[in-house]
């Protein structure tokens, strides 16, 4: 019996059409990936069902009965509930109250009691383990989570969406998460897990929909596919992993650091050396003074204890922009906060952090024609889309913006990259485009820092990696050295024998 | 695309204005007088002849001057609420000036006058840019107390050590060497209209096609990257309330050049106030800004025949004006409150 069946589904938002006649069908009592790309319509097409926007035109039938949903009183009416990415708790409240709020058992008057051991009850069946009378705001972003989820188990929910749930959790947060949803797949629920994530894909569910550009492209069983095959469906074209060939690592030193202290709390301070023409991986679970490092580097933290060196000059003393004249690129790991102004024209930011370049100033006066022939070429080079170069950045898709920084910060021929985070939110295809820009710097002779939290990221792209663990090098080492599980291991603190590569 | 955005922002101020419009015949209509007969006399009163065009543009020009002055400073995320004390400084430095060095030839004293009126301003916008660079005090409180201190300071002044003969609290005339010369006779409109649009031009240019200016907006759009960038954040916060406070004290300097010719005290009708509603009702561009002063002056113009020819007050005027800074103010300012609290 199907759960779901959505036909001919049509929602258009002024000219772009979201939604362009999808029929989507999910079994009962199955795990069911709604995946593709950021801005697939995915999304879209989930409030559709959950009663937030309305179709222009199209069918929805839930149990096998024509379903008509306004609002998300309606959904609820019918089983569907929905935990969306970002949460709707009210911080100050406790989980129960959480949990109750806008459906408190008792008549006129609140019965906590009957509340409590119906949400106990919940919690039971389906092993949560949460203290019902913690306030939200102590609570961990995996567990806010599982709040959300038990405030649509409580609402009656027997077919829950999830709009892309693990964003925001830690790789044991998944698991445990996953662990969940198998157990409400198993006491009969049935599940839609939107996701632009492969691996995820593969290891939960039952069976997937691919959607691109609003359309259905693929639908199959999750056992008849993989992910090579997967990946092609959602971006339209075969993809590769870019791994790198290891390089040689034994350039001149580009950037030093000398005894640094990354936090205070760091019992030992932090060496590393980045030579030209190689790629030093950082490796380890965010927090753990990536942004520190970060920022010490490029100026916008201070280094209290320790040295810093571009080409064996000392900047710890030195302004960004002193820095950025040595020869410092800096894709930062938040591009909206410190990489670009939302609201200015792709030219505009072109000129950041240049400004006072003779290049594109003179007597003052912003030199507009130089400047747009540079941003034009390096558009072009990274293959950004876009509508011009007086489009406002903040309309780009997460991927361009972060094409057009790269090549921002790239034209200037830097010596040393700053790289952190760099396809933190992209999807499939930009990171492609990301991962091969920085191999191909590399191959330049450009000195290479690499700042990520995605461990396969590190292992592929880099020559060494350091791994950070509670602001201090818990091991370095030349990769290839220790395999995926023992960096793990170092990740959460074991020490490397000995200091290598 | 940016035209696009230009417009839409364009229709939410004139939607504003309509509503604005429409709710004040509603009042019209409750104190029992024809809100199409109000509204004619209104418009026939602030455009009816070319001496009420003249005087409705002249009455915009200082207006116009410290919505430029809100606009420069908002575009470096400073809100400028102190360009009433600011006008008041510039107004009362001016006046002094040009008393005090009588002897100088003519041009050579309205030249320095106006500097020193200018930089009073300056001085006056330097110190909330200076608290919130140092110590990130809020502009907004410490320009707020310099109102006051600006505003009764020079009215001591004028009460006292530089009153004229005489019971009103003003200034003697200064040398008509330096009057602005009037553009039309019997109007109120003068050469302020000129030095207006020389300004607006110099910052619409200064804004989009320098350096600095594209450093100072970048600032204000996103201090956290312009740090990143190597521009110096607090240098802008101070430089933009500095040129903030010298547009500003330009709205004093023409009032008195133009008009009084003596600086008297309660010279402004709160100029500095209304300048905060013209800039945002102008999206904080120049010529947003020109225009939406140019409304506000057919306001405070047509308001006069309003209540000569009918029954309804000036202060009908009052209420409109302030129903358009409630309607797209309040909103406008609910987002800088929370991008700043964000930022």
């Amino acid at each position: 019996m199907d759960a779901i069946k959505m036909q001919g589904i049509v929602k258009c938002f002024g000219p772009v059409r979201a939604n362009d006649g999808i029929d989507f069908t999910v079994e009962q009592q199955e795990i069911h990936c709604l995946l593709g790309e950021n801005g697939t319509g995915k999304s879209t097409l989930m409030n559709i069902l959950f009663g937030l926007y309305h179709p222009d035109e199209g069918e929805i039938f839930i149990h096998e009965k024509k379903a008509e949903i306004s609002n998300p009183n309606d959904a609820y009416a019918l089983g569907i509930g929905m935990v969306h990415q970002h949460f709707m708790l009210v911080n100050q409240l406790t989980v129960l109250e959480n949990i109750i709020i806008g459906k408190e058992q008792g008549g006129l008057f609140l019965d906590p009691k009957k509340c409590e051991e119906k949400v106990s009850e919940l919690i039971n069946r389906f092993g949560f383990q949460i203290d019902l009378h913690e306030k939200v705001v102590n609570l961990s972003v995996g567990m806010r989570q599982r709040v959300e989820i038990l405030k649509t188990l409580y609402r009656g929910a027997d077919i829950i969406i999830l709009d892309e749930p693990t964003a925001v959790l830690t790789p044991q947060e998944v698991e445990e998460l996953f662990k969940i949803l198998r157990q409400l797949k198993k006491d009969g629920k049935t599940i839609v897990f939107i996701t632009h994530k492969l691996n995820e894909t593969m290891s939960l569910s039952d069976r997937i929909t691919v959607i691109r550009k609003g359309k259905v492209v693929f639908r199959c069983k999750t056992a008849d596919t993989n992910e090579k095959e997967l990946a092609t469906q959602m971006v339209g074209r075969s993809v590769e992993t870019v791994v790198a060939k290891r390089g040689n690592t034994s350039g001149k030193a580009v950037l030093e650091l000398k005894a640094v202290r990354l936090q205070d709390k760091a019992q030992e301070t932090v060496s590393l050396t980045v030579h030209a023409g190689e790629i030093l991986g950082i490796a380890g679970v965010d927090g753990n003074g990536q942004q520190e490092l970060e920022a010490m580097i490029v100026g916008n933290q201070k280094v209290k204890e320790g040295s810093i060196l571009i080409y064996g000059t000392p900047v710890e003393k030195m302004s960004v922009k002193e820095r950025k004249k040595l020869g410092l690129g800096y894709i930062p790991s938040d591009r909206h906060k410190n990489a670009m102004v939302s609201s200015f024209s792709i030219a505009e930011n072109f000129l950041l952090g240049y400004q006072d370049n003779p290049e594109y100033c003179k007597r003052g006066f912003i030199r507009f024609d130089a400047l747009r022939k540079d941003a034009k070429e390096q558009v072009e080079r990274f293959e950004t889309r876009l509508a011009g170069l007086d489009q406002e950045i903040g309309q780009l898709s997460g991927g361009n913006q972060q094409k057009v920084i790269f090549g921002r910060e790239t034209s200037h021929d830097p010596g040393f990259m700053l790289v952190a985070q760099p396809v933190r939110g992209l999807d499939i295809g930009a990171i492609e485009k990301v991962h091969k820009t920085l191999l191909e710097l590399k191959e330049q002779g450009k000195a290479i820092l690499l700042i990520s939290a995605e461990l396969s990221e590190v292992m592929n792209l880099s020559d060494r990696i350091a791994v950070l663990y509670e602001g201090e090098v818990s091991a370095q080492f030349a990769n290839g050295e220790y395999t995926k599980e023992e960096i793990g291991l170092f990740m959460t603190g074991k020490r490397a024998g000995g200091a290598k590569g | 695309m940016k035209n696009k955005k230009m417009i839409q922002e364009l229709g939410k101020s004139l939607a504003a204005i309509g509503i604005a419009l429409l709710i004040g015949a509603l009042f019209i209509l409750l104190s029992g007088e024809s809100p199409a007969e109000a509204y004619g006399a209104l418009l026939k009163g602030a455009l009816g002849s070319p001496k009420s065009i003249a005087n409705t543009i002249s009455k915009s020009i200082p207006l116009a001057f410290t919505g430029l002055a809100v606009a420069l400073g908002s575009r470096c995320g400073m809100l400028n609420i102190g360009a009433e004390g600011q006008l008041h400084a510039g107004a009362m430095a001016a006046t002094l000036t040009a008393l005090q060095f009588s002897f100088l030839p003519g041009p050579l004293l309205m030249m320095v006058s106006i500097l020193a009126g200018i930089l009073a301003g300056m001085i006056v916008g330097s110190i909330p840019g200076f608290f919130r660079a140092k110590l990130n005090t809020s502009e907004v409180i410490v320009a707020i107390m310099l109102n006051y201190i600006c505003t009764l300071f020079t009215s001591w002044l004028v009460n006292g050590p530089v009153k004229a003969q005489g019971s009103t609290a003003q200034t003697h005339v200064i040398p008509d060497s330096v009057w602005f010369g009037r553009l039309m006779p019997q109007t109120q409109l003068t050469g302020s209209l000129f030095l207006l649009r020389i300004v607006a031009a110099a910052l619409y240019v200064f804004l989009w096609k320098t350096s600095v200016g594209y450093q100072l907006r970048a600032v204000g759009a996103n201090a956290s990257a312009a740090g990143t960038a190597g521009i110096k954040v607090s240098l802008f916060l101070v430089l933009s309330m500095v040129l903030s406070g010298g547009l500003a004290a330009l709205a004093g300097i023409t009032e008195v050049f133009g008009k009084y010719h003596r600086f008297i005290e309660g010279f402004s009708p709160s100029f500095g106030f209304t300048g905060i509603a013209v800039a945002i009702l102008g999206r904080n561009h120049p010529a947003g800004v020109l225009l939406t002063a140019l409304l506000f002056g057919m306001m405070d113009m047509g308001a006069l025949r309003m209540s000569r020819v009918t029954n309804v007050s000036t202060n009908m005027v009052t209420v409109v004006q302030s129903l358009v800074i409630l309607l797209v103010a309040a909103p406008e300012l609910i987002q800088w409150h929370n991008k700043r609290k964000r930022g």
